[in-house]
């Protein structure tokens, strides 16, 4: 009875358009190429936010507020109509972008999964009901007289896991165990012989692995219409942004100094300590003892410099003052200036060199001498204790810290010291030098704001 | 390959050499040594290992004649040695059993592990990666768990790491049972074996098609179902069971097991309330003061009588079931003690990924000289593993029937008889019997598809 009540409602509900979509095939439209980068963009800025989460540990609920606010942030067209197309044609970009390594694969799969997921939970019930008919779930609902023998065993669950025992009409259905890892982790189902009694509010679960299933089976598909076809067709055209876009880094640019970031050279070894990331604190620091720095130094540090609005004729004298003790003023002159100013784009081609983000310091890889790099990936882990604890990061946090860094999450880790040192959270996770700085001096003058830099 | 766990690092191995750096004389001085000699665990691997029974095992009815087997099966296992002076060699594969049984023979391994079963053999894992594209991943591969009598320290007073006695392997019984029932009733899976690890633990291996080919999170989801321990080594286990009832699976674990072996076994022979110390741990578990003082007035006076253990323990239990507490963090209170004490505890990290290597049964402990021989779940209150043969024990059995060897079937005539016949005939024929019928159901299924895309 129950069952066919609620065939019932699916079929009435079916003209309910859910805001959802599977992405069963690729849609047929016509799209702009910069819709196409820009789609995708907003999409990745979603999955990284997602990811980070994850990473963060944050509960589901809290997951599920995160997820919202991506999404709004991110996703909405200005053109409500075309909210849907975004959606569709943005995941298509990402799957082309994604599909190429076993890695990537799996990066895809599992935060698109759990976007999905925490979309699915805000869904109303109607449309939840409506996406699982179209998910054409191949499970049998459980009968009413199988269910007078399992009821006891299932209300006994339901009172384990805090819930009122299930109503006389609640729709129950038989999946393999397997099917629904996360349910049986937690205890949250009653299993017997291999079936695990899956009450319709679990649903999100069933819906989710046939989800992640699809979309599994659809990244190693076309992973093997881009090796065959796609990269080669498209060599002028998608190629070249498939391949950028999966190493895109999506904040902003920096090269512009923004406006707290005035700093002039009095005040810059104070702001240096207060303000600066590790990596810089590191090359700054390293730059006062050896009146030298390599190259990759100099850039690092230099680049930087530049974002947080040291000036040029500042920046010239900062670095004469150092390296003239080491090499005297006139090779400085003649063989370190020009870089400098290359950097600000007063010589060679003149473009704006654009301060390095996170990820591209990370991935750097220094060699002996050199003191560039990321050092929560970098620095063995006793140095990097020791130049944590002269940040004051204190020893639980330093506990914190250390446990990312060995389960290499280097940007978490310098988030954790963030917040250590600033004594308040950072949401959205440093990914990039100049970043922490300006949050950095934002939060130092909005707690000391009588004292403006 | 990176990310890959290995089952070591516990049982280091120390192998006692000869006296004198004499040559043993086999079958003389066998008694004097109680580790592992090389020249004996030639002979073990010569007479005893059931080579047949465990390539037999291994090829899960591949190795038939049917045209739905899978020939390469057998192959693309991975297997690791342990050899003298410690030196380990991983990726080891068999095309079949005479080279599985050679390799054995002739490189003597202290240490057998079995690994899963890989897309592509092990052996030639080098030329996939050079594609790029981690092409090499483990594609079957039981579902084990690891049951460790060391991580029961804290609820055993008899014996601490390594060691096991009678009096604490109850808590082993206890665990096989638990774990066994749910495999079965909840799970559906029929063919699992028990194994003694040799000295301090037992390990599972369920063998059934469907257990094979769970990925990891699969695992992973099973491993969390057995777990009822929060916190990690570092704090203190800790058992919370929250909620206005029980899971069945832990009704079951509680009313069918736990239960009896807490009140009429462990509570007796472990002393849990015979004395202040032992008592104030259980004490510390109840959240109330006031009963808390209460019981300690009643057990202040040292009166020995025998069984002082259940009268305390009666006293206990009525006081917080009398239905006077209000609290509902007293209700489970019960419950929590005796899931503290007795409950499995299984060795997670073991269960959940498929590339981690378990000892293969039937390998001789290096520490012990005792064989691993499989548990009989069903009898498992009879096992004793101080009664479990040792390799001197067995040589010197046959030694004694018959001096002169005769061939393949030796571990007949020895103790170890049983152990081999019960791995064979309770484990081994039902699982190839299911096997084969797999094969050719799925085989079945394949012609007919293969017909279907015809026939448009
Ligand atoms: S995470 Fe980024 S900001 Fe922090 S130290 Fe590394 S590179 Fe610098
Ligand atoms: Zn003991």
């Amino acid at each position: 009875m129950e069952v066919l009540r609620s065939q019932r409602k699916t079929a009435e509900s079916n003209d309910v358009v859910s805001s959802l979509p599977l992405y069963r095939s690729a849609p047929a439209l016509e799209v702009r190429l910069e819709d196409f980068e820009l789609y995708a963009i907003d999409r990745l800025r979603v999955l990284k936010g997602i990811s980070d989460g994850l990473s963060r540990g944050k509960k589901p609920d809290e997951m599920e507020k995160l997820v919202d606010n991506l999404w709004r942030l991110h996703m909405r067209h200005p053109h409500s109509s075309e909210d849907r197309n975004k959606d569709i044609i943005s995941h298509f970009v990402l799957r082309l972008v994604y599909c190429r390594t076993e890695e990537l694969r799996r990066w895809f799969l599992s935060t698109e999964t759990s976007l999905f997921r925490y979309r699915f939970r805000l869904q109303t019930i109607e449309s939840q009901r409506t996406l699982m008919s179209e998910f054409n779930l191949p499970y049998k609902t459980v009968s009413n007289s199988e269910f007078e023998n399992v009821k006891e065993k299932i209300n006994q669950v339901a009172r384990s896991i805090g819930q009122s025992p299930s109503s006389a009409d609640s729709i129950f259905y038989k999946v393999p165990f397997e099917e629904v890892p996360d349910l049986v982790a937690s205890r949250r189902v009653y299993i017997l012989k291999g079936q695990a009694y899956v009450a319709m509010s679990q649903l999100v679960s069933l819906v989710v692995t046939q989800f992640r299933t699809l979309l599994s089976k659809a990244l190693v598909l076309t992973n093997r219409k881009w090796t065959s076809m796609i990269r080669e067709q498209e060599k002028d055209r998608l190629t070249p942004l498939v391949e950028s876009l999966s190493s895109s880094y999506l904040g902003p640019d920096y090269s512009q100094p923004s406006d707290f970031a005035e700093i002039s050279l009095k005040d810059i070894d104070q702001v240096a300590q207060s303000s600066f990331p590790l990596c810089m604190r590191h090359l700054f620091e390293k730059l006062r003892e050896d009146h030298h720095l390599k190259h990759g130094g100099r850039m690092q540090l230099g680049l930087f410099l530049k974002g947080v609005g040291l000036k040029l004729d500042d920046a010239l004298a900062f670095w004469k003052a150092e390296f003239s003790r080491k090499v005297g003023a006139e090779r400085f002159d003649k063989e370190y200036a020009y870089g400098i100013r290359h950097n600000y784009g007063k010589e060679g081609k003149r473009t704006d060199y654009t301060p390095y983000s996170c990820q591209k310091i990370i991935s750097s890889v220094p060699s002996v001498g050199d003191h560039h790099g990321c050092p929560y990936r970098h620095f063995s882990e006793e140095n990097l204790r020791a130049a944590l604890g002269r940040m004051g990061v204190s020893n639980r946090a330093l506990e914190d810290v250390i446990d990312r860094v060995r389960n290499k999450h280097y940007q978490l880790a310098c988030t954790l010291t963030f917040e250590a040192v600033h004594n308040t959270s950072c949401d959205a996770g440093i990914n990039h030098p100049n970043q922490y700085f300006s949050d950095s001096k934002r939060i130092l003058e909005s707690k000391n704001p009588s004292n403006p830099a | 390959m990176a990310g890959v766990e290995v089952e070591n690092g516990r049982d280091d191995m120390v192998i006692d050499g000869c006296e004198n750096g004499q040559q043993p004389k086999p079958m003389q001085n066998i008694v004097a040594f109680d580790g592992v000699n090389v020249n004996y665990l030639k002979l073990y691997y010569g007479k005893f290992f059931p080579h047949a029974d465990m390539f037999k095992w291994m090829s899960y009815g591949n190795d038939g004649k049917h045209p739905g087997c899978d020939h390469s099966y057998f192959g693309r296992r991975e297997f690791s040695f342990t050899l003298d002076n410690d030196i380990y060699l991983r990726f080891q594969s068999f095309s079949g059993l005479s080279e599985f049984e050679n390799a054995i023979r002739e490189k003597c391994p202290f240490k057998i592990d079995i690994g899963p079963v890989y897309n592509v053999d092990p052996a030639k894992r080098h030329a996939y990666a050079q594609s790029g594209d981690n092409v090499f991943t483990p594609a079957e591969r039981e579902l084990v768990f690891d049951i460790d009598i060391s991580d029961y320290d804290d609820v055993r007073y008899c014996c601490s790491g390594a060691d096991v006695c009678l009096e604490c392997w109850p808590l082993m019984t206890v665990a096989i049972k638990v774990i066994d029932s749910a495999l079965r009733d909840d799970f559906g899976f029929n063919h699992i074996l028990w194994v003694y690890s040799g000295r301090r633990g037992v390990h599972c291996w369920v063998c059934d098609g469907k257990a094979r080919r769970l990925n990891n999170e699969q695992r992973s989801a099973i491993a969390d179902y057995f777990r009822v321990y929060k916190g990690n080594e570092n704090s203190h286990k800790k058992v919370s069971l929250t909620g206005q009832a029980l899971h069945p699976f832990l009704v079951r674990a509680y009313n069918d097991v736990l239960k009896t072996a807490f009140e009429e076994k462990l509570l007796l022979s472990q002393n849990l309330l015979s004395h202040e110390e032992r008592y104030e741990t259980i004490l510390r578990m109840i959240p109330d003061e006031s009963l808390t003082s209460e019981l300690r007035a009643k057990w202040g006076d040292n009166r020995r009588s025998k069984d002082i253990n259940t009268v305390r323990w009666q006293q206990l239990k009525q006081l917080l079931q009398s239905g006077r507490q209000k609290f509902q963090g007293l209700r489970r209170c019960v419950e929590e003690i005796v899931f503290s004490f007795t409950y499995p505890r299984i060795d997670m990290e073991v269960s959940r990924h498929m590339n981690h290597l378990l000892k293969a049964p039937f390998c001789i402990h290096p520490k012990t000289g005792r064989v691993c021989v499989p548990i009989d779940p069903k009898n498992c209150e009879e096992f004793d593993p101080l009664a479990v043969p040792t390799l001197s024990k067995l040589l010197e059995e046959l030694n004694v029937e018959s001096p002169q060897s005769r061939g393949h079937n030796d571990w007949d005539r020895t103790s170890l008889g049983d152990s081999v016949r019960f791995f064979q005939s309770s484990f081994l024929q039902p699982l190839l019997k299911s096997c084969k019928e797999e094969i050719e159901s799925s085989y079945g299924a394949k012609l007919q598809e293969s017909k279907n895309s015809m026939s448009w």
